[in-house]
């Protein structure tokens, strides 16, 4: 009896899902009148949680690989400017934009990859590099303004755009209202992260090089290409975050997306991943992301103020990690 | 009165969750002695020192120093009362200078201990290492441990030790990485050592170097306490028969040997072979290598630390990338070392001599471990297919006995011989026409050795070609058709299977009264004008 809970508990997930139910114990007491037991409460939550946990998806994939990517808020913020200035400026359809937008998001992904792995640059400092350069670039396009649908005309008199649909589609409810959208992206994202992980031969790559790269490249392992591979998705989920945020305010704020990167990085270690890379899974980030989300809901319901409701998310996402450290040895 | 005794170990007794690794250990340890603790991987040796160390606070039974019973909490405590311990890996700070690692946890200090006297550290240090014949200058003190070769940094541990006044030196394993002229200068220190009074802890799985150093001998087997017996009443049969609890026949299995290779093409033929100095101010790590190595052969590579095997191995592995000069043939078909997943291809497998940083991924499981040089193989169209994975790595389970729990079990849990034997399979599972091994044996029990040793035999009997490289000298002589010596990145002796002896590969790894086959051309060492040439001209063949 002992002895197998031990052996459960050792199981990452099992932690995690421990941790996970922990939370809900906490919103089912704190329940703020019987509100977190309605159901749209949790639709909310998943709703809110969503834009966090695409990024915390490509998060996952560098994580593993033992780096980080800092400018994934960055490249949302830049992602949200270009898509709304491409479809509601610029007039194209909405296939043509969202294809750039998720290039450009990929290719700033793979140009922080490339200073990673090409000019071993440490992820931390490339990364943070590329996180002031995407801002800038996104305040560049932008001229620091919003990017929506009023435009102003050379005479000084504003015109308005129709939104285009696919703003709408983006920003819509399927099931009645219960699945927002974006929430079925986020499925998407965390389904072909998943299948990179457990199911590609780069996953097995992606875990080898964040567990041991001189082994792994020993090994024959393309470790170049697999950290390429992840930070290059990182920045693709970036522009996809992007693409959503933009449909959701149905603007393009060069401001969107500050510090996202943080709570992307809390979701995949309060899961459970380890940041010294070579372990973790996405599930890990799904529950990662559950339990943040939970969170700031139960937060949220019970009316704490901001002050306590951040220096609370600092402590328990200190417990959470506490919690779930490896025994050593 | 017998000798001063400066530690007794009594009933000493351990558990992990309800698993029993030490039971009933008693041990004594007089000034002036060596007292070697022996046993195979997981007998429980480093268990026992993990104790008298203070790491693990928990234990049964007592343990007395000069009398008075002692009882460590921390690893702070037990160096504060004399023990130092020597770890198999090294504990210094790489990036910080010598001095700083001597007397970490201990500098001179004034203002009440905030405030480092820098002048006070390195004439302390300066007078240790002066005891101790380290020929430090005050400017090499101050450069990091890392810029010193492991052989130095061997001895700044054991410097730091001493900067304890340890009376009690446990040290583990502490040639595992040295060559022979190192762990000789090593012996040398532990006589000065004994002569002061010291007691030493000695851990090795060397035979020689067992007999080089013990005045007793402890055994321990699965936890428990087989014997302690003088040297002279505990010859090797004896030793090893206490340590796996049965006979072995012999200590290197003896092989089919194939007849001397004729006309017939080598599986690996090296002419003229560079390997580039990463700093290119510095000559090539390996200059004009050239070797032919036949199906079923193994030829052995000999040289003092820095001779350039390592180096040769990574070169032709194509660990550098695409740098290196010279020939290389596989099976007749030239082939340029380009990256490693491109060698691997080609049939070539490269075990390196450090497993746990260059071979294992310790957080992938014994399975994924197994495939992952395979894995263009086991994953066709770039999707993990684990069914292949699972026959892959069952099959070379059996095959090298690797024992486990399960194979989904992490890498880095298993013992050190089972982790060389999972790098081993890993090699294997690539279908390699040659095998680089680099220190196959390093860190392994005598069980596993003898294991490896038949399997290596096995693997040249189905036709491999194999280059090995070993600093255990019985090892080497035991197992190689053929013995090539480097040194400084050059070849300068070559020997077969007769003639070599200890005596003159050490002389020719030293690059001193070197004898050389026909096969190898001289003339370029003249070129190079280097101050041995001469001693090429003598033939070895006569």
């Amino acid at each position: 009896m002992k002895r197998t809970f031990r052996r459960w508990i050792a199981i990452p997930s099992v932690r995690a899902l421990l941790a996970l139910a922990l939370v809900v114990m906490i919103g089912s007491i704190y329940n703020a009148d019987g509100a977190f037991f309605r159901w749209s409460t949790h639709r909310d939550m998943l709703r809110q949680v969503s834009t966090y946990g695409i990024l915390a998806s490509g998060m996952t994939l560098v994580i593993i690989t033992g780096g980080i990517d800092l400018a994934v808020g960055s490249v949302l913020g830049l992602c949200a400017v270009l898509f709304a200035q491409l479809s509601l400026h610029q007039g194209l359809p909405a296939l043509v934009a969202v294809a750039v937008v998720l290039a450009a998001g990929a290719a700033s992904g793979l140009v922080s990859g490339t200073l990673v792995t090409r000019f071993k640059i440490q992820p931390f400092v490339a990364t943070l590099a590329m996180m002031v350069l995407a801002r800038g670039l996104a305040k560049w396009l932008s001229g620091g303004q919003k990017i929506s649908r009023v435009i102003q005309q050379p005479d000084g008199n504003f015109s308005y755009v129709d939104l285009p649909p696919v703003f709408r589609l983006l920003d819509s409810r399927l099931l009645g209202g219960d699945l927002a959208a974006v929430t079925l992206i986020f499925f998407g994202c965390l389904a072909i992260s998943w299948v990179v992980l457990a199911k590609l031969r780069y996953g097995r790559y992606l875990y080898a090089t964040g567990g041991n790269e001189e082994a792994a490249r020993l090994s024959g392992v393309p470790v170049v290409r697999a950290k390429l591979l992840a930070y290059g998705l990182s920045g693709l989920f970036g522009a996809i975050a992007g693409i959503c945020q933009a449909a959701q305010e149905q603007q393009g704020d060069p401001e969107a997306g500050i510090s996202y990167e943080l709570t992307a990085i809390a979701i995949a270690v309060i899961g459970g991943n380890s940041l010294q890379g070579g372990r973790g899974s996405i599930g890990l980030t799904l529950l990662g992301a559950l339990m943040i989300g939970y969170l700031e809901k139960i937060l949220s319901l019970n009316a704490v103020g901001e002050s306590s409701r951040l220096m609370l998310t600092g402590i328990i996402i200190i417990a959470a990690v506490l919690l779930q450290r490896r025994k050593p040895g | 009165m017998g000798p001063q005794k400066l530690l007794q170990l009594s009933q000493i007794g351990k558990s992990f969750s309800a698993i029993r690794v030490l039971d009933g250990i008693s041990m004594d340890l007089n000034a002036g002695e060596v007292h070697v603790l022996a046993g195979e991987n997981g007998a429980g040796k480093s268990t026992l020192i993990k104790i008298l160390a203070g790491i693990h606070p928990e234990y049964d039974g007592t343990i007395e120093l000069a009398g008075r019973p002692v009882r460590f909490a921390t690893p702070h405590e037990a160096n504060r009362q004399g023990i130092s311990v020597i770890h198999q890996e090294m504990s210094l700070v790489d990036s910080m200078s010598v001095a700083d690692n001597i007397l970490l946890g201990r500098e001179p200090a004034r203002l009440g201990g905030w405030w480092l006297d820098r002048a006070a550290q390195i004439r302390r240090v300066l007078e240790l290492c002066r005891q101790f014949d380290l020929t430090f200058t005050a400017a090499e003190l101050s450069r990091p441990v890392e810029q010193f070769s492991l052989s130095v940094k061997n001895r700044i541990e054991i410097a730091k030790a001493l900067a304890f006044d340890a009376r009690i030196l446990v040290m583990d394993e502490p040639t595992s990485a040295l060559n022979r002229a190192e762990a000789e200068k090593l012996f040398t220190l532990m006589e000065a050592l004994k002569r002061r009074g010291c007691g030493i802890i000695y851990i090795s799985h060397k035979m020689e170097e067992i007999y080089r150093v013990a005045d007793r001998i402890t055994v321990l087997r699965d936890g428990k306490w087989v014997g302690t017996a003088t040297v002279q009443q505990c010859p090797e049969p004896k030793l090893i028969q206490w340590m796996i609890g049965r006979e072995l026949s012999e200590y290197i299995p003896p092989r089919a040997r194939r007849p001397s290779p004729g006309g017939e093409r080598p599986r690996l033929e090296v002419r003229a072979f560079h390997v580039p100095n990463p700093d290119p101010s510095r000559p090539d790590a390996v200059r004009n290598f050239s070797a032919s190595v036949h199906a079923g052969e193994v030829v052995g590579l000999a040289g003092l630390q820095g001779a350039g095997g390592s180096e040769l191995f990574q070169g032709l592995f194509g660990a550098y990338g695409e740098v290196c000069l010279g020939s290389v043939r596989i099976d007749g078909e030239l082939f340029r070392p380009r990256s490693p997943g491109d060698s691997i291809r080609r049939g070539l497998a490269h075990l390196t001599a450090d497993r746990k940083s260059t071979g294992l991924v310790l957080g992938l499981s014994v399975e994924q471990n197994v495939g992952l040089a395979s894995l263009p193989e086991l994953s066709p169209g770039g999707w993990l297919r684990p069914g292949l994975e699972r026959q892959a790595a069952t099959r070379h389970i059996g095959a090298l006995r690797i024992r486990l729990a399960s194979l989904g079990q992490e890498a880095g849990t298993l013992s050190g011989g089972n982790q060389q034997k999972v790098v081993l399979a890993k090699w294997l599972e690539t279908r390699p026409k040659v095998l680089l091994l680099e220190e196959p044996t390093r860190g392994v029990d005598i069980g596993t050795k003898h294991e490896i040793y038949s399997l290596m035999n096995q693997w040249s009997a189905e036709g491999l070609a194999i280059l090995l490289i070993s600093t255990d000298m019985p090892e080497l002589l035991g197992l190689s058709d053929r013995i090539i010596v480097l040194h400084r990145g050059e070849i300068t002796a070559s020997f077969d299977r007769g003639e070599a002896t200890p005596e003159k590969i050490l002389a020719a790894a030293m690059g001193s009264g070197a004898v050389i086959r026909r096969d190898h051309e001289p003339q370029r060492a003249e070129r190079d004008g280097l101050a041995w040439s001469a001693s090429f001209l003598e033939e070895s063949s006569a």
